[in-house]
């Protein structure tokens, strides 16, 4: 045997045909008088040897270890009712137990939170750090989707990492809007709608063509000075009510701000041209009766901090 | 040695068993396998890098998921049990298959058909969301006739037998082919909403739908994936090993054991849900029991093995068994220990379960299946040996290679997971969004999907491989000569 284990040594067909043979008589003493020691199947043939023992007493242990546990634990039903167990566990108790001891431990920021002002969360560092945690679990699951994480921005959904607001950046400003939302059908909504220069014909493609052209001179980009020339009344006439005189923006009514380098919907000719033509608008769910106060407080506070709160 | 090629076997000179139709249903295994390993290699990778869903709704990752595990269990795994059981069931019950060669080619044409059916329904978007039975119900009852017909066939030659006793492999095919029938029938019952319409309701509703579901899924993992498979164990290994069976008592005492305990473990699927608490703690009781049950036919195949285990250096089918035998003990240690509720605390929902299922697939029921097909085609080709046994060998390290990669990343990403979701900071917010969870994973997703390139380029290996040997050709190589000897001097 020793030398088969010895790698550098090759096996040989006569070694091999031994170690079967030894086999094959082990085989024969275990397999006895057995009626199996007769039969075979398309050359097969079974022996008999019993069950290892450790396979049989782990099986007896799996075995009473799952009994133990249908004893401990709810497990058959009857006709007079599921026997209850023991230990008397029950999953929806442990679930309902689980969250009152965290709302226990948590109860006392979070009423806090709920009854102070927005400034005064600010001004108490461990509220203010309370509720940093909180908005940010908050912004994870709900806001992240469109706004990404940290408010980064992505596609079409704004950055609220920055300090370009679209509906104004102080505390109060984007409370309003993470209850009401922009555009979302409730009554308190923040809303407004661009018109459609180009495709309602107020403007004509020469005109649009000329504010595309002011737009860009204001923003700092590469134009035809004389169709900015061109645009700048038509600019005053048609979009400063809502994007500000010069385009400085109208936080207010929602009006962008147009003279920076920041862009939802793109910052080149063609996008600027098409926004005119026919406008796009995004819109933001109203998260009052979805997240409670202390959860939107919090938020507010999160989405203030990231960079750019007023 | 090479008196196996001899079809008739021990029947009389004029009758023969019918292996054609054992022929067909070895290359519809091969070229479904090739469809299933492509399929997850391709959603691997559509985990990993979202843009290959590539925008339409026929090639996102939830229809082609399907198309995958279908194309997988019941494509390439369905083909090589069928076809392997009409093989076993004929010698070893000395018959020839019942009915003739009709019932038998209505089974082979049958069945495909169901697979196409299936298939282009999920690419379609029609399904009925039911994991492992999305047919909806003209595929169903398709498939009902077809099996039916199967259980015929397979009875009748076993009652036709001319061997006193009928071999164990059998009695796992039988309890294979009778549950499933059970189980899709039961599972499935639903009302089509209109005569020409694909759409149906369950007879199920809320939780009791959702029982009914996973005791068909999991017993569909039990008599589809393990069952069977151990019907093509008993009879593969001993002959490729040329070693009798170790324990006659140890299988019988098996097939009952988990014929009987695996019927009531689905709930464990269900752990930590709206399912009453009496019904998860049973069927968490009945899985810890089976894990001995499981083990006892690992066992008997390694001590088959015994006393043959040199033949592991020299033949590589072996080696593709002995290691299916292997993986199928690590996973039916795994699946226990899974279904445990606190264990499952942490594992539900998470990739754990993917690269659980995955080392029974890819390690068990694949490498099964490869070292029965590796027997069966010089046999059935009436050829005297593979094209070539290297090949054999590459396809066995880099599948095997593959398999580690990865189980081994699912393992890491599914334990991350799950450990992510249930960390809480000290103020008792979450510690991580889902999202940074899914980032998390990235890395695990990719080496993953590479995993599955290498199981791929493996089973490629075997198809050119087994076409060289049905075309009669043969690959000289120096280990043939080497090694050869000691089988042809048996």
């Amino acid at each position: 045997m020793t030398d088969r284990l010895d790698p550098t040594r090759p096996v040989t067909h006569e070694g091999m045909q031994a170690t079967r043979e030894i086999k094959d008589v082990q085989d024969k003493l275990a397999f006895g008088d057995s009626p199996l020691a007769h039969l075979e199947w398309d050359g097969i043939r079974e022996l008999d040897y019993p069950p290892p023992r450790w396979w049989v007493l782990t099986f007896i242990g799996t075995v009473l270890f799952a009994l133990l546990w249908m004893i401990l634990y709810p497990s058959w039903p009857t006709p007079f009712g599921v026997w209850r167990g023991v230990l008397g566990y029950d999953q929806r108790a442990v679930v309902a137990e689980d969250i009152a001891r965290a709302e226990t431990l948590r109860a006392p920021l979070v009423q806090a939170i709920g009854t102070a002002e927005l400034t005064g969360i600010q001004d108490d560092p461990d509220l203010m750090n309370f509720a940093i945690r909180g908005g940010q679990v908050a912004f994870n699951n709900n806001c992240a989707q469109c706004h990404a994480l940290g408010g980064a921005g992505q596609g079409f959904f704004p950055t609220l990492a920055d300090d370009d607001w679209l509906w104004g950046g102080t505390p109060e400003e984007i409370e309003y809007t993470i209850r009401h939302g922009i555009r979302s059908g409730t009554d308190e909504t923040r809303d407004n709608i661009m018109p459609s220069f180009g495709a309602d014909g107020i403007l004509s493609r020469e005109q649009i063509s000329d504010v595309t052209d002011y737009v860009l001179a204001i923003s700092g980009n590469e134009h035809d000075a004389a169709a900015a020339g061109r645009g700048e009344p038509l600019f005053a006439e048609n979009c400063a009510v809502c994007h500000g005189e010069g385009g400085a923006g109208l936080p207010e009514l929602g009006g962008p701000r147009l003279n920076d380098a920041i862009w939802l919907y793109g910052g080149d000719r063609s996008h600027i041209f098409s926004q005119i033509h026919r406008p796009s608008h995004g819109v933001m769910p109203a998260f009052e009766g979805r997240l409670d106060d202390a959860t939107i407080k919090m938020l507010v506070v999160y989405v203030h901090a990231l960079g750019g709160g007023q | 040695m090479a008196t196996a090629l001899a079809s008739t076997g021990g029947l009389s000179a004029r009758t023969r068993y019918d292996e054609d139709v054992v022929r067909l249903f070895v290359i519809a295994a091969t070229f479904w396998a090739i469809v299933g390993f492509l399929m997850g290699v391709l959603i691997a990778f559509q985990l990993a890098y979202p843009a290959l869903n590539l925008g339409s709704e026929w090639t996102t990752f939830g229809r082609l998921r399907p198309v995958h595990t279908s194309a997988v269990i019941f494509a390439f795994g369905g083909n090589a049990l069928i076809g392997t059981s009409f093989y076993v069931v004929q010698r070893t019950c000395r018959a020839t298959l019942f009915g003739g060669p009709m019932p038998a080619r209505f089974v082979f044409w049958g069945y495909q058909l169901f697979i196409v059916l299936a298939a282009s329904g999920y690419v379609l978007g029609i399904t009925q969301s039911k994991e492992y039975a999305e047919p909806e119900w003209y595929v169903d009852l398709w498939l009902t006739i077809v099996w039916v017909t199967y259980l015929v066939v397979f009875l009748g030659t076993v009652l036709r037998r001319t061997e006193p006793h009928i071999y164990v492999a059998n009695w796992y095919y039988m309890a294979f082919i009778i549950t499933i029938a059970v189980l899709h029938i039961v599972n499935n019952l639903a009302v089509p909403v209109s005569f020409f319409g694909a759409k149906s309701y369950s007879a199920f509703a809320g939780v009791q739908d959702a029982m009914a579901q996973w005791w068909y899924g999991h017993n569909a993992v039990g008599f589809f994936l393990t069952v069977p498979f151990l019907g093509m164990m008993y009879y593969f290994l001993p002959k490729q090993a040329n070693r009798p069976i170790w324990s006659y008592r140890l299988s019988i005492l098996n097939f009952w054991a988990l014929i009987f305990l695996y019927m009531w473990a689905g709930p464990h699927h269900l752990h930590y849900t709206s399912l009453p608490d009496w019904a998860q703690v049973l069927g968490m009781a009945f899985t810890i029991m089976l894990w001995m049950p499981s083990w006892g036919s690992a066992v008997n195949g390694v001590m088959t093995l015994s006393g043959a285990w040199d033949k592991l250096r020299t033949d590589p089918i072996i080696r593709f068994m002995a290691v299916s035998v292997a993986f199928y003990g690590m996973s039916t240690l795994e699946g226990p220990l899974m279904g445990v509720r606190q264990v499952n605390a942490l594992s539900h929902y998470t990739d754990w379960t993917v690269g659980h299922v995955h080392s029974g697939a890819l390690g068990w029921v694949a490498y099964i299946s490869f070292g029965a097909i590796y027997y069966l085609v010089p046999r059935l080709w009436q050829r005297e040996r593979l094209y070539s046994n290297t090949l054999v060998e590459y396809h066995f390290w880099i599948a095997s290679l593959g398999i580690v990669l990865y189980i081994t990343a699912m393992w890491v990403s599914g334990v991350m997971q799950g450990l992510m979701w249930r960390s809480y900071d000290q103020l008792g917010f979450l510690q991580y969004s889902f999202i940074e969870t899914v980032s998390a994973m990235h890395p695990f997703y990719v080496i993953r999907a590479l995993g599955g390139v290498m199981f791929l380029i493996g089973g490629l290996i075997m198809v050119y491989n087994l076409w060289r040997t049905i075309r009669g050709d043969q690959r000289v190589e120096a280990r043939d000569t080497a090694l050869a000897r000691p089988v042809a001097a048996e």
